[in-house]
């Protein structure tokens, strides 16, 4: 058991100092403005939760949120199974482990925008490789600057490729911690492949996994930078995620009022879905 | 070669067929990408390698990404440290939910904060300098530092401690002797997140700098805007981006294969 000591107050006094002027300020500032009407030169009225009603009840909020969870959606369950494939076919020891480490690990070491460029540059219809390949030689009309699913094909295929390696990080890590013992004594019980791992490696993986999902949930719900340069939200609206309207709105339009209440909702949001993740995930551990 | 390696052969090779497309455009000349599609580049040309490490605002927006990157690496592992320790060792009055609250800021959308931490850095008088963005990026960086971090210490016995102490270490001495060298992998592991994740936000940098501590990823998105179908020097830049994160990954290489696995992270 840890032992009671209050001088813990005094070592984590830096770390909340730093992170408490990044967040309580900028926060109190949202929600400042988030209350606040204003016709410019800074001359701000009163305005209740009105910005909260007409954000909930506007079609754009909730289509751009439909879009966002729909995103999220669709990245849980690409990238978690693959992830978990892939780490259970990797090899455990010998000189290929550091090779597929490292270039696993590569893509999430991208800057964002440069993955956003890079990705445009690989689609371009007639001189992009992927672009080329799929028009010219598979003979699919493809042009994701056109058509929206093309767009949507385009910003998930994106997403797995710059974060399936998180989740394949963090499984293989939960692998890796399995004592040899267990496989051993699986093969004498004669279990089969899917018993060793229902029995053996998915309890294992489960507290990085859960990690994994957490992970996966709160920046694929939050991703602003990479669908942002590759698409713009086009065609027409049709890949315009929440994070990509809410900039729209508060620098585009400098809609401070509109923009924070917006900023409020769409971080409850967060919390919200993250706290119930993180509870269903580790529920069976209380008991 | 068993059989099932063929999953990650192919994984792989779609990991790297964007990237090759990347650095294979930035050596061909903008005549050849427009003119059509080619696998390899015709005429090998390094030109547009050339273009960025000759003029100024290309090569300092790498200087500048690198300067702010260190300083927020250092920051956050430095304060991260003594916190991780707490959180590991000790029981305190709120413990529980200031963990939480800590993390809590690591699911803010970045998109959330862009304005208030504008007016909040133009008012401190650090705006547009390597300070503001280190510090800004402090706010996903911290928390993450100290999950990794206590989790690496938590599997760390307390009997090591304790044996210290007896022994007549001061705490700072036994911090810095004795424990920090037990965890460096977890020291590793922290320093290369907080890295990667400074490294790669875009958000922020962007809106906290102008002119001084402008980084390359803005750059970039300048040029692709202006300087209209430049893509040879837009790849070229691209893949010069890649560069110090793929030497930052190969340093703790070893780390990250044995660091995942023993800090629960």
């Amino acid at each position: 058991m840890r032992k009671v000591n209050q001088k813990g107050w005094l070592f984590v006094l830096p770390v909340v100092i730093l992170v408490a002027f990044n967040a309580l300020i900028p926060m109190m500032t949202v929600v400042n403005y988030s209350v606040q009407e204003t016709f410019g030169d800074n001359v701000f009225f009163w305005h209740g939760l009105g910005w909260f009603e007409d954000i909930l009840r506007s079609d754009r909020f909730q289509a751009a949120l439909g879009r966002q969870a729909f995103f999220t959606f669709l990245i849980l369950i690409i990238e978690v199974p693959l992830g978990v494939i892939i780490a259970l076919s990797m090899p455990r020891k010998g000189f290929w482990v550091p090779v597929c480490l490292v270039t696993m690990a590569l893509p999430m070491l991208i800057p964002w925008n440069v993955v956003g460029a890079m990705w445009n540059i690989f689609t371009l219809p007639d001189i992009g490789l992927l672009g080329y390949f799929l028009n010219h030689v598979l003979g699919v009309s493809y042009d994701m600057t056109q058509n929206p699913t093309a767009a949507w094909v385009t910003i998930i295929t994106m997403d797995v490729w710059h974060w399936t390696s998180l989740v394949v990080l963090l499984c293989y890590a939960g692998l890796v911690s399995i004592p040899d013992a267990y496989y051993q004594a699986a093969k004498i019980d004669g279990a089969s492949n899917w018993a060793v791992f229902r029995y053996i490696q998915l309890p294992k993986m489960k507290q990085v996994l859960t990690i994994a999902v957490l992970l996966r949930f709160m920046d694929s719900f939050n991703v602003y930078t990479e669908p942002f340069v590759l698409t713009g939200g086009g065609p027409g609206n049709s890949t315009t995620l929440l994070s990509i309207d809410l900039v729209k709105i508060a620098l585009g339009q400098f809609d401070l009022g509109p923009a924070a209440a917006m900023s409020l909702i769409y971080f409850a949001i967060t919390l919200f879905a993250s706290w119930l993740f993180y509870t269903l995930m580790t529920r069976h551990d209380v008991k | 070669m068993r059989k099932r390696s063929i999953i990650p052969i192919l994984y792989i090779a779609f990991l790297m067929l964007p990237i090759y497309w990347l650095v294979a455009m930035s050596f061909k000349t903008t005549q050849e990408i427009l003119g059509g599609f080619s696998l390899f580049p015709r005429q090998w040309t390094l030109a547009s390698y050339r273009t960025i490490f000759t003029d100024p605002t290309w090569y300092w927006g790498y200087i500048n990404s690198i300067s702010y990157v260190t300083i927020n690496t250092v920051i956050s592992v430095t304060v991260a440290l003594p916190a991780a320790y707490a959180f590991s060792r000790y029981r305190f009055l709120g413990d529980k939910q200031l963990f939480f609250w800590l993390l809590t800021n690591r699911m803010a959308p970045a998109a959330v904060f862009a304005l208030p931490f504008f007016q909040l850095y133009s008012a401190v008088g650090l705006f547009d300098t390597y300070w503001a963005v280190a510090l800004a990026h402090c706010l996903f960086n911290i928390p993450l530092a100290v999950w990794i971090l206590e989790g690496f210490m938590g599997g760390v016995p307390k009997e090591l401690d304790e044996t210290a102490f007896v022994d007549g270490y001061s705490f700072p001495r036994f911090f810095v002797r004795v424990f920090l060298p037990t965890i460096k992998a977890g020291v590793g592991v922290a320093a290369f997140f907080c890295f990667m994740f400074s490294w790669v936000e875009l958000l922020l940098a962007k809106t906290l700098t102008a002119v001084y501590a402008k980084p390359i990823a803005a750059t970039m998105t300048k040029t692709a805007s202006s300087a209209g179908y430049e893509l040879g020097l837009l790849a070229a830049a691209g893949t010069l981006t890649i560069i110090p994160g793929a030497i930052v990954i190969w340093f703790v290489r070893n780390y990250i294969a044995k660091g995942f696995a023993l800090g629960r992270v």
